[in-house]
């Protein structure tokens, strides 16, 4: 059984000159496992995540065949429903942590807001969250407890991010560029973490990232996105063998450490690709 | 070359002119859907008419009228159709004439403080340090004092007279338009593209007016817009207090001062202006807010 | 023919100080490309922002040919470098057309055939006479990189500091615009000193880079070092394998 089937999604946006499709017939299914989906700036992945959790930005629109979550029918939630599901069993993390935290509020408290809504206790509450930051890796949990985001590093911040879409312990996460504002360091750190809640809690991951070899060392499976469509499936492991002339050259325009290769093969795109 | 819609909407200019003409009717097209602005854009643009046609459309001479035989008419008196004052004036054409004053207030207050407040600010915001806080202490002081009393101190020293009542709004009207540039200016002044520009070798004063002004302006414009119901309200406040335009110059303010001594009897005297007043403001308030929709930078993508 | 010896860079803030760079030195010769690697926070770009003025210099020297660059810089000193900025988005003025963005520094400079030049630009970097007069907001982050570029290039400098000038656009534009860099510095025989966090980039674009951290230089390395992963220090190990991805089998101590 699948956790998340999606078949022939499409997100419209009106604009002066007509609507503009910017998902154009995106069909997948999840399970328990890690998904990428890559892509390059305007490919549709972003919007992609949004209308699963019916985040799509107004006035854009998202309409899909079919859009069920563990059973659920997420096309007709009344917004009440919704809260039940979003930051409890599906969740999202976003690129920059500075947009989605609070930032008059310390972290701790911010945690321990959700984890009660939630119907926690005060005591179990607090003592929950420091968990929790102890999970994501994070050093010295009581100072970054009482710490305001901006007294966060970037790496710091989307662990809190991380730990905060956590404490739900969803079934579903959904990670937008959740690290491609951090140093190569830390983001493997970050990956580490997530790895560790698929791994151990059973969590369903669709990760949204425009860097195809990151992804295609962290996920089990890729879908390419090409100006809103799917173009291609794989499984992760056997990308070098990649039959869209896209994830062709996404993959040959990256310059690698170890090859000299100039010019860079750089890519040709096909109008044909978008149809 | 023609002047097509799709000329002007090309995405390949072909001039400098095409380039700017298009971002102009760009930025018209967005304005023109928002109604309420349009509403305020067309009061103010009858204003104007108003203004530069007032010896064809005022039915009656706006200073001398009929003692005799037209004196405090009410509205709706054939010929007399807003009524005649206590000195048997129309007193359609002296709104009519009034609106002459009423735009010669705005636009010069607009063109005396907008350029001080820009440059005031944009200096200040650019070099910061010890310029920012000389020039922003003194504009504290000058945003210290109140408007009105400020004007009516300035007008009791230089005498009464539409020409000091503006000298004296706009002294008093550029400290926030100083303020506003300098927090526009203090978010622009480390962009990359300041940066790229001080790398050509360009000066300061080049930087602050070709780089630093045009980015602040259109907020400025609009903050200006939306301030123009308040100057012409302080425009009013001096003429009803007898110092800002003299008698017989049919000055709104000055022309509700004069009906207010028998507004029970003959209440449309003072209410003509009036409403001329709030009509306007209202305008120039609309034609701001919409102005704010199109052109605030933070607004763009 | 770029030296840069012992720099160091302080800020203040009031009456706390930061040492974004502590004493960092190296040599760049004419013609070359070298690379200047690190995390956030390494003071990476603030070594090419002090060079050209746009950060305060606090200790060490900056030469140029053998003689101290001057401070504050000249306009004869901005003739002959130039910088490019990471994010495209930010590098150009929002309300200029690319023609005013390109006709600026050679009106300041005082350049001739101001049309011609700004023509030849535009085909130098690959965006025809077509994009002249458009806004940058009607451009894409790659069409803006090379206008950025091309404004650099518009004073004819020798030596173009780059700073991650490729890291705000996606994979196959990233291609182009390194390709793009690479005829330039061919064709044109401009020194380059270009910093960036991915080494993958660094190696292909630099004949020799520079590892910093923490605003020290940790080590200096050949681009030959790197492909063979020669590396000294622990840091640099970290970096080489962290830039090769996720790897699932050795989990942390």
């Amino acid at each position: 059984m699948s956790l998340l089937e999606v078949e022939n999604l499409r997100v419209t946006f009106p604009t002066r000159k007509g609507p503009a499709e910017v998902v154009r017939g995106v069909s997948f299914t999840l399970g328990r496992e890690r998904l990428g989906i890559v892509g390059e700036s305007g490919s549709g992945k972003s919007q992609t995540g949004r209308a699963i959790l019916g985040l799509t930005p107004p006035p854009g629109a998202a309409t899909a065949d079919r859009l069920s979550f563990d059973r659920t029918d997420l096309r007709s939630l009344s917004a009440k429903q919704w809260r039940g599901l979003r930051g409890k069993r599906m969740s999202m993390v976003m690129q920059d942590p500075k947009f989605s935290l609070n930032p008059v509020m310390p972290v701790g408290k911010q945690l321990m807001e959700v984890l009660r809504t939630h119907g926690a206790g005060r005591a179990a509450a607090r003592e929950k969250a420091l968990q929790m930051l102890d999970a994501v890796q994070i050093r010295d949990p009581e100072r970054v407890f009482r710490a305001y985001p901006h007294e966060l590093s970037g790496g710091m911040g989307q662990r809190v991010m991380i730990a905060m879409m956590l404490v739900s312990e969803p079934d579903l996460l959904i990670a937008d560029e959740p690290t491609s504002a951090l140093d190569v360091t830390i983001q493997i750190e970050v990956l580490r973490i997530l790895d560790k809640l698929v791994s151990e809690q059973g969590m369903g991951l669709i990760f949204i990232s425009h860097d195809l070899r990151l992804v295609s060392s962290f996920c089990d499976r890729v879908l390419v996105m090409y100006a809103g469509r799917v173009v291609e499936e794989l499984k992760a492991s056997e990308l070098h063998q990649a039959q869209h002339p896209y994830t062709q050259g996404l993959l040959n325009c990256l310059p690698q450490i170890d090859e000299d290769r100039h010019p860079l093969p750089t890519l040709d795109r096909d109008a044909a690709w978008a149809d | 070359m023609s002047m097509t819609r799709e000329w002007l909407l090309s995405d390949q200019p072909v001039s400098r002119r095409q380039a700017r003409l298009g971002q102009a009717y760009r930025t018209w097209l967005d304005f023109r859907t928002n109604g309420l602005a349009m509403f305020g854009f067309l009061i103010v643009l009858v204003l104007v008419l108003l203004a530069v046609f007032a010896p064809w459309l005022a039915p009656h001479d706006p200073l001398v009228g009929d003692l005799n035989t037209t004196r405090l008419l009410p509205p709706l008196t054939e010929g007399y159709w807003l009524g005649t004052d206590d000195q048997g004036r129309d007193i359609l054409s002296r709104l009519i004439y009034g609106s002459r004053i009423t735009l010669a207030v705005v636009a010069l207050v607009a063109v005396i403080a907008t350029p001080v407040g820009l440059l005031v600010g944009t200096t200040a915001g650019y070099f910061g340090g010890w310029v920012d806080t000389v020039l922003m202490r003194f504009t504290d002081i000058v945003l210290a004092f109140p408007k009105l009393i400020l004007a009516l101190a300035f007008v009791a020293a230089l005498g009464p007279g539409i020409e000091n009542a503006i000298i004296a709004i706009s002294i008093t009207a550029w400290p926030p338009y100083a303020r506003l540039a300098r927090a526009e200016t203090l978010t622009i002044r480390n962009s990359d593209f300041i940066a790229a520009t001080k790398l050509q070798g360009a000066s300061s004063a080049r930087i602050i007016w070709k780089h630093i002004v045009p980015l602040c302006m259109s907020s400025v414009i609009v903050r200006v817009t939306l301030d123009m119901a308040g100057i012409i309200l302080t425009a009013a406040g001096l003429g009803f207090l007898g110092l800002g335009a003299q008698p017989p110059q049919p000055e709104w303010g000055a022309m509700i001062a004069g009906g207010r001594n028998f507004l029970v009897d003959y209440w449309w005297v003072a209410t003509m202006p009036g409403l001329a007043i709030f009509t306007v403001s209202l305008g120039f308030n609309l034609l701001g807010d919409g102005l704010r929709d199109v052109l605030d930078p933070k607004r763009q993508k | 023919m770029l030296s840069v010896d012992n720099l160091e860079v302080t800020f203040a803030f009031g009456t706390d100080e930061v040492r974004a760079v502590r004493g960092v030195s190296f040599n760049v010769q004419q013609g070359e490309s070298y690379g200047i690697v690190g995390e956030s926070g390494s003071g990476k770009s603030t070594v090419l922002r002090a060079i050209c003025g746009l950060a305060p210099v606090s200790g060490g020297r900056v030469t140029l040919d053998g003689v101290d660059i001057p401070a504050p810089r000249t306009p004869d000193f901005y003739r002959r470098v130039q910088m490019v900025f990471q994010d495209p988005y930010a590098s150009l003025h929002p309300r200029h057309t690319i023609d005013s963005v390109l006709s600026e520094p050679l009106s300041i400079q005082g350049f001739d055939r101001r049309d011609e030049r700004i023509a030849q630009a535009l085909e130098e970097v690959g965006l025809g006479q077509g994009f002249r007069f458009r806004y940058p907001h009607q451009l894409s982050g790659g069409q803006r990189q090379r206008i950025a570029v091309a404004r650099a290039l518009i004073l004819e400098p020798q030596i173009l500091l780059l700073d991650e000038p490729t890291s705000a656009l996606d994979a196959s534009i990233q291609a182009e615009v390194l390709n793009l860099l690479d005829r330039l510095r061919a064709e044109r025989g401009l020194t380059y000193v270009m910093v960036s966090h991915d080494l993958a980039v660094i190696s292909h674009m630099c004949e020799r880079l520079v590892v910093m951290e923490h605003g020290l230089a940790v080590e200096e390395l050949t681009r030959a070092d790197l492909r063979s992963h020669r590396a000294e220090t622990d840091y640099t190990r970290k970096l080489l394998k962290a830039s090769a991805g996720y790897t699932r089998e050795d989990e942390p101590a």
